[in-house]
């Protein structure tokens, strides 16, 4: 009788971070379970303790280098909170908002064409020499430049309103620091139709891929869940930047809606397991096992009710009409993905034309709160921001689920998806099963530098190990 | 005895009876690098990052007298060397992230590191001390990780405030400066004192709450030039 044994995929290339992940065969070379483990632990939320509230939105940026944006406007809606400014004036609320637009536009950009693009042009078995960007760039110039100047678009969106392209210092607590200039807006004014055009044809590569391949993604790791994310309380209309939660079972029911961010506390529990440093958060009242969800692209188009930008909404529409396998299957959030550089789009155009941009009332100040919470939905979807300050301006409790951590048991779930279909009784490991199983991880876009911080591609160690934990088989594959 | 000249790096610059070196160089618009001197302060004389050769000897400029006919040098590869590796030593010492740090952009530290193009700090161990920051007064607080031990806001503190609210505590590169009292909110400190405003402390020690980030990074004092490009704008007009 053959022996149970161990396969391991670590790292896990093109993944912004460093995960590592096992399959565990039982004696009969079935897949018993998958897990993506998250091993790094970075400690953030005990270091942040002791320092001052205002520094806590400059601070937090240091979590992640993938969405920076994300964490610096979070902590600064908590520390709103904290400030009990309820109300941003205009010019502030309208410069955070174009920052998280410019900040979402660059990132599902450099996810689609420089992470999953070389995946849809060359298919998921090309040789891993192939699969990359400049590859892409290589074949097809045009959508390659297109490409890197969208990042950049959003790029100096960021720059423009936080101040860096990286770690910005913009976004205080009640307020910004800095308004947008007219030359400015009027360098972005100038691009902002090219971009709209090109956001509208990465939307249908993505769709059409997605339509063309209905049955691969259908069928890819995909598996129904229960979505969450803000919605706009008025309407429920998709708001990436403020408003209130939804969850919708997979059949669409609801589970909880337009439920204040500041009470997330009573509908989410977070689960720890032994072999990973991420938790694995779940909706109470479904308990451990089935309240799990997940967040995301996918997640937004799945619970919100419209989109307010008229050429997002209709592609939503398409998205949401089609065959009930697509609105579930995680590689549809490429396809999402691109909705929403649409919508971001759309939005910068929006905020473009408001002269509330130019106005000089940056601040508010209000009364002090021992407590602050601040939810945004961040490219990868939703993300939570946690604090309690004491009378001494000092943090004394911190609380951070990032989108990664809610996507958590989603993730293992689409490894072992992968898994069970590639290669269960198939005693050897190909190239296009590892790259599967990265594709299923990569679908989520997972942040995992908010564990690690390390950057860059690193090369793929495949193991075979048995139960007593030898190694009876490896292969590498380099970066 | 009445004015005087000597050289720094070759020109020839006046001098009145009683001046320091730094005093005529800055009269002059010749800028000496200085961490621990700061106008309307008496002088320390402690951080020598002001060092400078004169007649071949090593002084500081802050507290040397000038004298007739002194030749001094003063931005020469050489003493700049010795000035980064006592900067780069305080930066050891102390525990600064400056991207975090809301000195950023208006840190005297910061702002000579660049100045004397200090890339990567790395000759030095890191001492990385883990001080608890001192945030109990209302409107003040202390973060000693990044005191470079000036002595600015002791000297303001007594010979401008009249009060005595900072003090010294540990020894050699362990000292650093603390309130005089329990904490800070046992002190008569005022946020209103000139030993806390802006100007005295060159670090992101002492800290005014609730400013933070207001000013843009960018538009900082710093941005606006090298520091001691004010002093040397003089001797350009
Ligand atoms: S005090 Fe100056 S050198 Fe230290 S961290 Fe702050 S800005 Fe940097
Ligand atoms: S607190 Fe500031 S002014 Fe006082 S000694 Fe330290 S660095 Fe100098
Ligand atoms: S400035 Fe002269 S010793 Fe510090």
């Amino acid at each position: 009788m053959a022996e149970p044994r161990l396969i391991e995929i670590s790292p896990v290339t093109r993944v912004e971070g460093h995960g590592k992940v096992t399959i565990h065969l039982d004696a009969d070379g079935r897949v018993d379970e998958a897990r993506l483990h998250i091993v790094e632990f970075r400690g953030f939320e005990r270091f942040i303790r002791g320092r001052l509230l205002w520094e806590v939105p400059v601070i937090v940026q240091r979590l992640c280098g993938i969405c920076p944006v994300s964490h610096h406007l979070a902590a600064a809606k908590a520390m709103d909170m904290i400030c009990g400014v309820d109300e941003l004036p205009p010019t502030a609320e309208k410069m955070r908002r174009l920052m998280h637009y410019g900040q979402v536009m660059q990132s599902h950009v450099l996810h689609f064409f420089h992470l999953a693009a070389p995946d849809f042009l060359f298919g998921f078995g090309a040789p891993a020499e192939k699969r990359n960007i400049f590859e892409v760039i290589r074949e097809q110039p045009e959508l390659g430049r297109r490409a890197i100047l969208m990042r950049k678009f959003g790029q100096d969106i960021i720059e423009a309103t936080a101040g860096k392209k990286i770690h910005g210092t913009a976004a205080i607590p009640g307020g910004i620091n800095r308004n947008l200039p007219i030359e400015k807006r009027d360098a972005f004014l100038k691009d902002i139709a090219e971009m709209e055009d090109w956001a509208l044809d990465a939307l249908k590569l993505a769709r059409d891929y997605t339509l063309e391949h209905a049955e691969l993604v259908g069928h890819f790791a995909s598996f129904p869940s229960h979505y969450m994310s803000l919605v706009r309380p008025s309407d429920g209309a998709l708001d990436l930047y403020h408003g209130n939660l939804r969850a919708l079972a997979s059949n669409g029911d609801t589970i909880f809606d337009q439920l204040p961010y500041d009470r997330y506390h009573e509908v989410l529990v977070e689960d720890v397991r032994s072999w990973s440093y991420m938790k694995f958060p779940f909706i109470e009242k479904l308990g451990p096992l089935t309240g799990w969800y997940r967040v995301g692209p996918l997640a937004r188009m799945n619970t919100v009710d419209l989109i307010d930008t008229p050429r997002a909404n209709a592609a939503r529409d398409e998205l949401m009409a089609s065959d009930g396998d697509i609105t579930q299957a995680v590689l549809a959030n490429h396809w999402a993905r691109m909705i929403e550089v649409l919508h971001c789009v759309e939005k910068i155009r929006e905020l473009l034309h408001d002269p509330d941009l130019q106005g000089t009332d940056l601040k508010a100040t209000g009364e002090r709160r021992e407590e602050g919470i601040g939810v945004i939905e961040a490219p990868r979807g939703n993300l939570i921001h946690h604090y309690q300050v004491d009378e001494n301006d000092q943090v004394t409790y911190c609380n951070l689920i990032v989108s990664t951590t809610h996507n958590n048991e989603g993730m293992n779930r689409a490894v072992k998806d992968v898994a069970v279909q590639q290669l269960s009784g198939q005693p050897e490991i190909t190239e296009t099963m590892l790259n599967q199983v990265e594709v299923a991880i990569r679908a989520y876009d997972p942040c995992l530098s908010c564990a690690t911080h390390a950057l860059g591609q690193m090369p793929l160690q495949v193991e075979l190990i048995d139960a007593a934990g030898t190694v009876i088989d490896s292969r590498v594959r380099d970066a | 005895m009445s004015d005087f000249t000597f050289t720094i790096d070759g020109t020839e610059i006046t001098a009145k009876e009683g001046q320091t070196i730094m005093d005529a160089a800055d009269d002059a618009g010749i800028y000496v690098p200085r961490l621990c001197d700061h106008e309307g302060l008496r002088h320390q004389g402690g951080c020598r990052v002001c060092t400078v050769k004169a007649d071949g000897r090593s002084v500081s400029a802050c507290t040397q007298p000038a004298a007739p006919g002194l030749t001094v040098e003063n931005e020469t590869p050489h003493i700049n060397k010795l000035r980064r590796d006592l900067v780069e030593m305080l930066f050891h010492e102390g525990n600064h992230l400056c991207p975090i740090c809301e000195a950023s952009g208006n840190c005297e530290l910061q702002a000579m590191a660049y100045r004397l193009d200090m890339t990567a700090p790395t000759k030095f161990p890191y001492l990385e001390p883990c001080r608890p920051v001192d945030a109990s007064h209302p409107d003040i607080a202390l973060d000693t990780n990044r005191c470079i031990s000036c002595g600015r806001c002791i000297r303001a503190s007594q010979d401008v405030d009249g009060k005595g609210v900072f003090g010294y505590v540990g020894r050699g590169i362990h000292r650093h400066v603390a309130a005089n009292g329990e904490d800070l909110s046992h002190t008569d400190a005022e946020v209103t004192d000139f030993a806390i405003s802006s100007e005295v402390c060159p670090v992101g020690c002492i800290i005014r709450k609730r400013i933070g980030f207001a000013t843009p990074i960018g538009e900082r004092e710093f941005d606006k030039g090298l520091i001691g490009h004010k002093i040397s704008a003089k001797r350009d007009d």
